[in-house]
């Protein structure tokens, strides 16, 4: 879908052969780091793809450089700090939440807040009216004598 | 002569528009019945002038006419036929003549079948409709004319983006923009009910069957456009939280809660205000879709500043339309008395939390898509927002949803009884738990995503089976199997739309837990393993398609030395965009797919090769098919068929409280 954007914007979205073979990491366990680190920084010079997805050259460079500092013994947080430095807070899929960045993160939960608590309000307020208007014990035995009376047949 | 003929329609058709939107309006207010009585052929004519245009644009696609600008750009004479058809709509003027073409579709079907709606009613919907045909008649003449010539028509053209060459693609786009234009007449209908100052039972029953005909081709469309991505990207991924997929999915949100909150008003005449802020929402997003798609601002500034006219135009439709229809809101949602009341545990109750859930859902993925430029324009921030936010921001909504939904179903009207839904559904909770507790321990060491995602599909989906045995009564199990088949299509619909969902939720948790990666440099001859597979690479040749070259190889996939299956993966290349595309090979199985990619030689001989194991891949779009399916029985149901012969018996008298 997002490449039939790019086909009507007239750009070259090239299909991925992403990762290579000569990148990958000898330790699995550093490498599914690595993986997971290159998901979450976006390629500076193509259309919101992730370094992990692109082809592009850079991306390759900077899938590079991050197996390089992982292999230096950098902790996560230490290889994106490293890349966001470099490039800006562009390249993060994941923003930040700290500053305007957390009007972003907070927006769900607080409009789910207050929507819960309007449709709540809404809710009693109505129901209360309904029993203000509802019947008393005496029409409420009534009407189940009525309905004893009428509904076996 | 063809293409004068297409453009002198499509002027004509503004001109038409123009008295559709206008005069039955007019007549609405005054009461005077000859100017209402033109909606219906205006609408009419305007459909069948569009239609003309875009079968004169098809011509000049189909005999591959260069000296029209735009069949120069986006067209070839040796490519297939069938994508010289969809070339039509694989551009941006195409594009919108196609929406045009549902837009003007639909009002004509309103115009057709709605002999039976109030007069002033029906003028007013077919007006609204018009008015909405007119603005994007007007866009489309005066800033992206399909038909200009070019004075020196060039020998060939330019061809089609290689992607989108593609059956998949071809049939996305009509779908996805049936689903926005369907949107449209929810819209109509809500802004027509405004204007007349009321609503009731039969003006839901009629806002229904639109929304959900919009919502089960806007269902198919994304699953098309998302199955396309899956097989032609060529990393087997099915979704980017893109801002184009963003555009296509709110409008999909938003219309869940519409054909939800559309039952309250149809069954009990209560939730009437918020019912015609969601129609009108719901369109609203159809137009930010249109526009974050056609202006490119999202996802390029540059895009933006490059054609600046057709963002600016569509922003103004985006302005007039929801600025109107939410200024008429705000002046007449108070006198949309409620009639039915209902208690804080009700089937209402829980279309409310439905509707809030979709609606912060919808929210979300909107400011996502929308952050950059906001946080570009207020703050000088450059930054991006991606699939790691949307995971994590719209996930919660979408499980919360989840677990709710079979306890919502099951609760009657008015005043339900929360225990007791809740002991009728406790064999599939503890089944459902239960298997979590199994995935769990099978999978020892993996995230919690599988459990979750299995646990959670499993309510679902047998929650559903509980409503189904629910609404068939009382009595031993077989008079009650007995009674399913004769249950209302509505409930069918329901049931199956709502299994879909959990289809959908644990395969897509499935999916993304359970996945096996492989990449290596593979040589001729070399085998190598694949999970549970051996995959050989045993040979590799060039080939030459109608309008491209390949690379391809043959592959062997084997399990315990049994041939599984041989694929054929291939790397093209298309000379005249010289632009090159993976195609990669999909062995589909109902458990897993074997995905298999083949890339560039490499130097030291070999080549690079990429494969998965993609557990329950295809239960992913057989979800969404299912929600698509339970939409269209939902479709069929009795009370559409006969709602008109029903209405006109009863005459405008509504039952005794």
């Amino acid at each position: 879908m997002r490449a039939f954007l790019l086909a009507l914007m007239l750009l070259t979205a090239l299909p991925a052969f992403a990762v290579q073979p000569d990148e990958v990491l000898a330790d699995p366990a550093l490498e599914a780091r690595a993986r997971e680190i290159s998901r979450q920084l976006r390629c500076p010079v193509c259309q919101g793809e992730s370094i992990d997805d692109s082809n592009a050259p850079i991306s390759r460079d900077l899938r590079l450089a991050v197996r390089e500092r992982l292999v230096a013994g950098d902790s996560d947080d230490q290889v994106i700090d490293y890349v966001v430095t470099r490039f800006g807070e562009f390249v993060l899929f994941n923003p930040r939440a700290s500053g305007s960045g957390l009007i972003l993160w907070l927006a769900g939960p607080a409009m789910l807040l207050a929507g819960g608590a309007i449709a709540f309000a809404a809710t009693r307020r109505r129901a209360r009216e309904t029993e203000a208007e509802g019947l008393s014990a005496a029409d409420q035995a009534r009407l189940a004598e009525l309905l004893r009376e009428d509904s076996p047949k | 002569m063809i293409t004068e003929l297409g453009h002198f329609a499509l002027a004509l058709a503004l001109a038409v528009a123009l008295v559709q939107g206008s005069l039955p309006l007019i007549g609405a207010a005054r009461g005077d019945r000859r100017l209402m009585a033109l909606a219906a052929p205006a609408a009419t004519a305007q459909f069948v002038l569009i239609a003309a245009a875009f079968a004169a644009l098809t011509w000049a696609f189909v005999t591959s006419d260069f000296s029209l600008a735009l069949v120069a750009g986006n067209s070839h004479t040796l490519k297939p036929m069938l994508y010289k058809v969809s070339g039509v709509w694989g551009n941006h003027e195409g594009s919108l003549l196609l929406w045009l073409l549902a837009l003007s579709g639909f009002g004509a079907c309103a115009a057709w079948f709605g002999g039976n709606l109030p007069e002033s009613l029906r003028a007013r919907v077919l007006a609204v409709q018009g008015l909405i045909g007119m603005a994007f008649l007007a866009f489309l003449l005066f800033t992206s004319n399909p038909f200009l010539r070019m004075a020196v028509p060039p020998l060939n053209g330019a061809d089609l983006n290689p992607l989108l060459q593609d059956p998949g693609l071809a049939f996305h786009p009509p779908f996805l923009y049936l689903g926005y234009v369907g949107l449209s007449m929810s819209f109509s209908f809500a802004v027509a009910a405004l204007i007349e100052g009321r609503i009731d039972a039969a003006w839901a029953r009629w806002v229904r069957p639109w929304t959900l005909a919009a919502w089960v081709f806007l269902t198919i469309g994304i699953a098309l456009g998302s199955w396309w991505a899956y097989y032609e990207l060529g990393w087997g991924g099915f979704w980017f939280w893109d801002p184009v997929e963003n555009a296509s999915f709110m409008p999909w949100l938003i219309a869940a809660a519409l054909l939800h909150s559309a039952i309250v008003v149809e069954k009990r005449e209560s939730l009437k205000a918020w019912t015609i802020l969601l129609a009108i929402l719901a369109f609203g997003f159809s137009l930010i879709g249109t526009f974050i798609v056609r202006s490119g601002v999202i996802t390029s500034v540059h895009a933006f500043a490059n054609d600046p006219e057709r963002g600016v135009f569509i922003l103004l439709i985006l302005g007039v339309f929801m600025g109107g229809a939410l200024t008429l809101f705000a002046a007449r949602a108070g006198a949309l008395e409620a009639k039915g009341v209902f208690a804080m545990v009700s089937r209402e109750s829980a279309l409310v939390l439905n509707n809030l859930l979709l609606a912060v859902a919808a929210f979300v993925v909107f400011i996502g898509t929308i952050w950059p430029l906001v946080a570009e324009m207020l703050w000088g921030r450059v930054l991006s927002v991606g699939e790691p936010f949307f995971n994590a921001a719209f996930t919660p909504f979408m499980v919360a949803l989840a677990v709710l939904l079979p306890v919502g179903a099951l609760m009657p009207w008015k005043r339900g009884d929360l225990g007791g839904v809740l002991r009728r559904l406790m064999p599939v909770a503890v089944l459902a738990l239960a298997l979590g507790a199994l995935v769990w321990a099978v999978q020892t060491g993996r995230s919690a995503l599988g459990p979750i995602g299995a646990a959670l599909g499993l309510w679902v989906v047998f929650g559903a089976g509980v409503d189904l045995l629910t609404r068939a009564g009382r009595g031993p199990l077989a008079a009650r199997l007995g009674r399913i088949g004769r249950l209302p299509r509505a409930d069918w619909g329901r049931v199956t739309a709502h299994a879909g969902l959990g289809v959908t939720i644990f395969a897509v948790a499935a999916i993304n837990a359970w996945m096996i990666e492989d990449i290596r440099v593979a040589r001729l001859g070399e085998t190598f393993p694949l999970g549970p597979y051996q995959v050989t690479l045993k040979a590799v040749h060039e080939e030459e398609g109608p309008n491209y070259t390949t690379t391809m190889a043959e592959m062997v996939v084997s399990r315990g030395g049994r041939t599984v299956a041989t694929l054929f993966p291939e790397k093209r290349v298309y000379p005249v965009q010289a632009m090159p595309t993976t195609e990669a090979a999909i062995s589909n199985g109902f458990f897993n797919d074997i995905y298999l990619v083949i890339g560039d030689a490499q130097e030291g001989g070999g080549y690079a090769v990429r494969g998965y194991v993609k557990p329950f891949a295809n239960w992913i779009w057989g979800g969404a098919l299912l929600m698509a399916l339970g939409g269209f029985l939902s479709l069929t149901d009795r009370r559409y068929r006969l709602a008109a012969g029903a209405r006109r018996a009863v005459p405008a008298a509504h039952p005794a409280e």
